[in-house]
């Protein structure tokens, strides 16, 4: 497969600040690549040099082949870009101003269509003032896609929407994909990057920390088994039971959780703690880490600002 | 794409009560005012006097206030961005909000000129002269808004394009002839784009001598305001 987009050793800085410090991606033709990180992390300013709206100060870029800063006015036609926000006249309505962004492209889709099929037909002739904000964010999306974009670039598209719309826009993401579209979205939700991506980055400090398919991130040993008892139970019996690489916590009070591959062996371990000490548990859970997990881990816990 | 940029900008100004009436009722009212209440002396008849300076009112206010700030705005909430994302060029997007400002001002003569007739106004000079030079005034005027516009925060815009159209007025022989103003004012207010239009204007609508020096100014704050945009003009 070829890349439709790589960036190799990318360096953007604000003043003082580093918001990308040699970064590498690749999104192949054709896939759905998330980008995750918590706030801050460059994940914004790295779409924008790759949309051509801020030249990079170090490091390669080439998008469906181009430079997107020098070749900007070939780039832009065959890109889809969905803004974090705004981007849309206030006083204008949604078709007006779908009908506009239309008219730059050589062989848009119809808008009335578009606006139908993202369920924004009763407001098609609303201001875009009083949209409420997942109308809003599913104009802001149709705008995105009415040009028939080779690459789309969505900065957190389902960011305030509820249930219902976010279904109907992971839908239409996976049928733009299914028709050869290649996406690069952005996300805070990692049931999102889990459902859709085929690969997934992890991104901090402007700095790749962990990067794959879902299935390579989280695949790993690392299962775990949690039951709920009464609080405060002396662990250190059931640590000496277990095999040292099991790791045993209480990370709240009643909540118990070993984890460690979940062997036969390792349950009976657990099951034969409870009757020797009399403790009955209770909400016993198996699980596997999840997307949240790899994601905290390489993060860390620390909220950012 | 040109004629969808155009004609989406003029749609949303006619919608905008407040941008309508900075561009008409403003300027009629003052057609209107000046020519039937005689508080300020002026040579007679009065309409004659009056017409040119509310020319220039219309073609600033349209031109470069309401410009700069729907430009500004335009910035702020991310349209700007959004149209250059899906491809619209720097050219198209500056062509389209020039355009759409044309055919406002072009409604405004022509409403003005009507409201005149019927006030007595037949012109002794020529008005094709006069939409000539209301041309060139456009011009300067739309670039220096689409450079104040599309360079500072929409607030700032907000303030500065309200408060320099008001100097402009009171500097720019807009309601009195600068020939009828002392001095000093007449030569400050001669250098500002409203001073060289409005005295142009009424060089050409009353048949006088063409003051060269006016369009020298003119052409001189049309120059420094398209360089600028064309330079320093940004998405957001």
């Amino acid at each position: 497969m070829t890349a439709a987009l790589e960036v190799r050793g990318l360096v953007r800085r604000y003043g003082p600040v580093i918001a990308v410090d040699g970064l590498d991606l690749t999104v192949e033709q054709g896939s759905l690549l998330a980008l995750l990180g918590p706030n801050g992390a460059g994940k914004t300013t790295t779409v924008e040099i790759c949309e051509g709206f801020a030249r990079p100060d170090a490091g390669s870029v080439r998008v469906l082949g181009l430079d997107p800063w020098r070749q900007a006015t070939a780039l832009r036609p065959r890109i889809g870009v969905m803004l974090q926000s705004g981007g849309a006249h206030l006083s204008a309505t949604a078709d007006e101003m779908l009908r506009l962004v239309a008219a730059s492209a050589g062989q848009p889709h119809d808008p009335r269509w578009l606006l139908g099929l993202l369920g924004l037909d009763a407001v098609a002739r609303t201001p875009i003032r009083r949209l409420s904000g997942g109308q809003a964010q599913r104009l802001n999306l149709a705008m995105a896609l009415v040009g028939r974009p080779e690459l789309l670039f969505l900065d957190e598209p389902t960011a305030g929407l509820d249930p219902q719309a976010r279904h109907l826009v992971w839908d239409l993401l996976r049928a733009a994909r299914a028709d050869g579209v290649t996406i690069l979205l952005t996300t805070h939700l990692l049931d999102e990057a889990e459902l859709l991506a085929d690969r997934v980055v992890i991104i901090d400090h402007g700095r790749v920390v962990a990067a794959g398919t879902v299935q390579d991130l989280v695949a790993s040993d690392a299962e775990w088994l949690s039951f709920a008892a009464t609080a405060g139970l002396d662990l250190r019996k059931l640590r000496s039971a277990l095999p040292d690489d099991y790791e045993l916590t209480e990370p709240q009070p009643g909540r118990y959780r070993v984890r460690g591959a979940v062997t036969p062996a390792a349950m009976a371990t657990v099951a034969a703690w409870c009757a020797q000490s009399d403790i009955e548990a209770s909400d016993l859970q198996i699980g596997r880490r999840g997307l949240e997990d790899v994601f905290l881990e390489v993060t860390g816990r620390a909220v950012r600002s | 794409m040109l004629t969808a940029q155009t004609t989406f900008e003029l749609r949303l100004l006619i919608r905008n009560g407040e941008q309508l009436l900075l561009a008409l009722v403003i300027p009629v009212a003052a057609l209107v005012g000046l020519t039937t209440i005689t508080l300020i002396p002026l040579a007679e008849p009065r309409v004659e006097v009056v017409v040119p300076g509310v020319w220039t009112l219309a073609i600033m206010s349209a031109g470069f206030t309401s410009l700069a700030i729907a430009t500004a705005f335009d910035r702020r909430y991310g349209v700007t961005k959004r149209l250059v994302g899906s491809g619209v060029s720097r050219r198209v997007l500056l062509a389209g909000k020039a355009a759409s400002t044309a055919l406002v001002v072009v409604g405004q003569l022509v409403l003005l000129s009507v409201v005149a007739v019927l006030l007595g106004w037949r012109p002794a000079g020529s008005p094709a002269l006069g939409l000539l030079v209301a041309s060139l005034g456009l011009f300067t005027f739309v670039g220096l808004g689409l450079w104040l516009g599309g360079t500072l925060k929409a607030e700032v815009v907000l303030g500065l394009a309200n408060l320099i159209w008001l100097v402009l007025v009171a500097l720019g022989g807009v309601i009195v002839p600068l020939t009828a103003a002392p001095g000093w004012l007449a030569e400050a207010g001669a250098l500002t784009p409203a001073g060289a239009l409005s005295e142009a204007l009424r060089a050409a609508l009353n048949d006088q001598a063409m003051p060269v020096g006016a369009l020298l100014v003119l052409v001189g704050w049309a120059a420094m305001g398209w360089a600028a945009t064309l330079q320093w003009f940004k998405w957001q």
